[in-house]
């Protein structure tokens, strides 16, 4: 048992670090956020110039990482700094389905992916399905050689600006069925493809995903048809393991914050920190993230078990994540005040991050349930 | 990174294992497991076996007879007792004085009391709390006055747990009353046959007694049972507190608990169904289920972090908190898994020998007496609300 990172891993944490405290203002972050793609090209390509792209694969895929704990020390760091670039969205979710899936040409797009050249997105989720993984309803009906998509995908992340998406279609079987998944890669030049994108309100960039009898060529399809589920849940497993960990980086600046603010803050001619009733509030917010922390390196450290036991522990990771990083966000509003209503004094953009996180791939009541009936499958 | 045991961690955690499988008495588990009271007897047998394989001082050096483990061997031992169902050894003389005498006490005492802890000759009390006292330790007004060569002790402690089985107490005890008030306390050990002594029950809210009053009528004690130097026992009461950091959290005893939920829960029916299949309940069960594995990691990084008291004050007492607050959230919710049952108490059905037809499933009998008498985990060792001060104070200087 160590609960020390490597000296790699450190490295790669410090390096992040710097880059973020000399390159990634808060002010400029929100500009870029602003921008038409919500992200920055360039400060992509220096990222992948980092290799931080590449610590999220392995060496067999061309990277040199890719296992939890590179996920986790990155995504930490990414918290903190409050990055909008596209690291979920092409580097674990794109990056992961291509591994999982791809035949040797289709990989070779992870290259480009590593490389910052190429982004992909996955189209998963549709206007219906809350988060449940298995709910797909757009189909795909062989058409010759290939197929004839039709369907919807919703809150498709950073899929405006992507290169190419991976989108999921139900090839048989009913709606709610983990079996008959088929996953596409298609350029999102594709024509009948129609995608609507958008800003978020943490300051991230998605779009909806419409997609009217798009042809698609046989070579298009990613692994076996109908065979896909696996791949989306390990995916989604790895992304989930990312987003908590960027929860504890945001988590831990909104301590910071507070912890500061709580020291400086003059009312009743004192600092507001005196106060046992904001101090005790504190206290709970300072365990609580340590709970956090503990739940999210279980994660990183289980994702190469069995299925049952890699999902129990992500499922777990998501709801101590989601609720803590609720706690986090009001708690640091309110005991600074009026002050953190401000767009300006920067706290909110943090806790509006925090709190989306646990929109995104299931929330603390679908992980509940998730982690319920995971251990009766386990039973 | 790496959350599993090592093979030498899995070599010790065997070694456990067999020594609880050829050396717990299957009658001494059973007890423990069904939640049967234990008395006197029972305690001091399971003290004798450990300290026979040298086990007994898990968290001493080797020299004073202690097991010199590491606390991540000290928490390995602990889960696996726990899921034996061995019962917790007594902690007044081995975890609470004996680490004070180890650092504080004088070669003689440490020669002399050292050694009846393990071999048992005597069992301990504490002498903190006092009426006036509770989570305000340094208020304590139990005075000794320097009388030639014996201190004269006069006042009165409280919640003193299993005194009524102790024949020695250590105290704090005012000394003085200039200055700040933590700096007139002093730490000294007392004969519980000396003159003057009265020890009275307190009887607990759920009927049991554990705990008692003690008074100090003149009671006259050797100076030499002085701790240290006079006037700076707050500093070894405190000393025990800042370095306690194994088994906190009780991870142990709490996964022991949550296992014994998950069984009542599947045995107990709603609509025919076994309640754990009900979703309000199983999601209640998982909550409490992710926040137990989540402190189990918690708890083994606060043991495998270098021991610096600046990391281990405030850990250990976030790790208090939500030891407790788990540990009480599952009582909490075993009494609800038992319905009406939860209320029959037939007091001697806790009793070893209880021959009768259980009411209601034989699990049920002590769940809600458990339930109320742990109320006073989030009280005693500094109430949560003391930690919540601790911590803030040790993390933001305020």
């Amino acid at each position: 048992m160590d609960f020390n990172h490597t000296e790699d891993r450190i490295m790669l944490k410090d390096m992040v670090a710097r880059f973020i405290a000399d390159n990634y203002g808060l002010e400029e972050r929100n500009k870029v956020a602003a921008s038409a793609e919500g992200f920055s090209r360039d400060v992509w390509a220096q990222f992948a110039e980092l290799g931080l792209i590449g610590a999220l694969f392995s060496e067999e895929d061309g990277g040199f990482g890719g296992a939890g704990f590179d996920i986790a020390i990155l995504f930490e760091e990414l918290g903190r700094g409050l990055v909008v670039e596209p690291f979920v969205a092409s580097g674990i979710l794109g990056g992961t389905m291509l591994s999982m899936l791809g035949n040797y040409s289709q990989k070779a797009l992870i290259a480009d992916i590593i490389a910052g050249t190429h982004t992909g997105a996955l189209a998963h989720g549709e206007p219906s399905s809350h988060y449940d993984l298995s709910h797909v309803e757009t189909s795909a009906v062989p058409d010759g050689e290939g197929w004839i998509v039709n369907g919807s995908k919703a809150v498709v992340l950073n899929g405006d600006s992507a290169d190419s998406l991976i989108v999921t279609a139900r090839v048989s079987g009913n709606t709610w069925d983990e079996d008959g998944l088929s996953a596409f890669l298609l350029p999102a030049t594709t024509e009948g493809l129609e995608i609507r994108g958008y800003p978020t309100i943490d300051g991230l960039h998605a779009c909806e995903v419409s997609l009217n009898n798009v042809r698609l060529g046989a070579e298009t399809l990613l692994g076996d048809s109908g065979k896909a589920y696996p791949a989306i849940e390990m995916a989604t497993a790895r992304a989930n393991v990312a987003l908590t960990s960027e929860a504890i980086g945001l988590m831990e600046v909104c301590r910071d914050m507070t912890i500061e603010y709580l020291q400086t803050r003059k009312q009743f001619g004192v600092a507001i920190g005196k106060f046992q009733a904001l101090q005790h509030r504190m206290a709970t917010v300072l365990t609580e993230i340590e709970q956090a922390r503990s739940a999210v390196i279980n994660a990183a450290g289980r994702l190469d078990l069995d299925r049952v036991e890699r999902e129990k522990a992500v499922s777990s990771a998501k709801v101590l994540a989601g609720r803590i990083g609720r706690l986090v966000a009001e708690e640091a509003i309110q005991m600074h005040g009026g002050i953190a209503m401000t767009w300006e004094y920067g706290l909110a953009h943090f806790a509006k991050r925090l709190v989306m996180i646990d929109h995104q791939f299931g929330d603390v009541d679908y992980h509940t349930a998730r982690y319920v009936s995971l251990s009766r499958q386990a039973a | 990174m790496d959350l599993n045991y090592s093979e030498e961690e899995l070599a010790f955690r065997d070694e456990v294992r067999a020594f609880l499988a050829a050396e717990l008495p299957s009658a001494l588990a059973e007890k423990v497991k069904t939640g049967k009271r234990l008395v006197k007897e029972d305690m001091e047998s399971w003290h004798a076996i450990m300290n026979k394989r040298g086990w007994l001082a898990e968290s001493w050096p080797v020299e004073y007879g202690g097991t010199g483990w590491n606390a991540v061997q000290q928490q390995i031992f602990d889960d696996e007792s726990c899921a034996a169902g061995a019962p917790r050894t007594v902690p007044f003389g081995l975890k609470m004085l004996a680490p004070v005498l180890i650092k504080y006490g004088s070669e003689e005492q440490k020669r002399t009391y050292l050694p009846r802890i393990l071999d048992g000759s005597d069992w301990w009390c504490q002498g903190y709390s006092e009426p006036g006292a509770g989570s305000d330790l340094a208020s304590l007004k139990t005075k000794a006055v320097r009388d030639g060569d014996h201190y004269v002790v006069n006042g009165q402690k409280t919640w003193t747990t299993l005194g009524q089985y102790a024949n020695m107490i250590f105290c704090l005890v005012r000394t003085s009353n200039e200055g700040k008030r933590q700096e007139g306390i002093s730490f000294l050990l007392i004969d519980m046959k000396t003159p003057g002594i009265t020890v009275r029950p307190i009887v607990l809210l759920e009927g049991s007694r554990e705990v008692n009053e003690v008074f100090f009528d003149d009671v006259r004690v050797p100076v030499g049972n002085l701790v240290g130097e006079e006037n700076k026992g707050w500093t070894y009461a405190k000393y025990l507190l800042t370095h306690e950091r194994t088994n906190i959290a009780n991870v142990g005893a709490n996964k022991v608990s949550l296992a014994h939920l998950k069984y009542i829960a599947e045995n107990q029916k709603i609509r025919g169904r076994p309640l754990i299949e009900d979703p309000i309940f199983a999601a209640r069960l998982a909550q409490i289920e992710m926040d137990l594995d989540a402190m189990s990691t918690t708890n083994l990084r606060l043991l495998s972090s270098p021991d610096s008291v600046a990391n281990a004050g405030p850990m250990s007492s976030m790790l208090k908190i939500k030891g407790t607050e788990i540990r009480q959230a599952l009582n909490d919710l075993t009494r609800r898994a038992l319905g009406p049952y939860a209320m029959p108490f037939v007091s001697e059905a806790l009793e070893t020998g209880y021959n009768e037809e259980p009411i209601g499933p034989d699990y049920a009998a002590p769940v809600s007496q458990e339930y109320f008498n742990n109320r006073k985990i989030t009280i005693y060792g500094g109430s949560n609300e003391i930690q919540r001060s601790i911590i803030t104070k040790m993390m933001m200087g305020l």
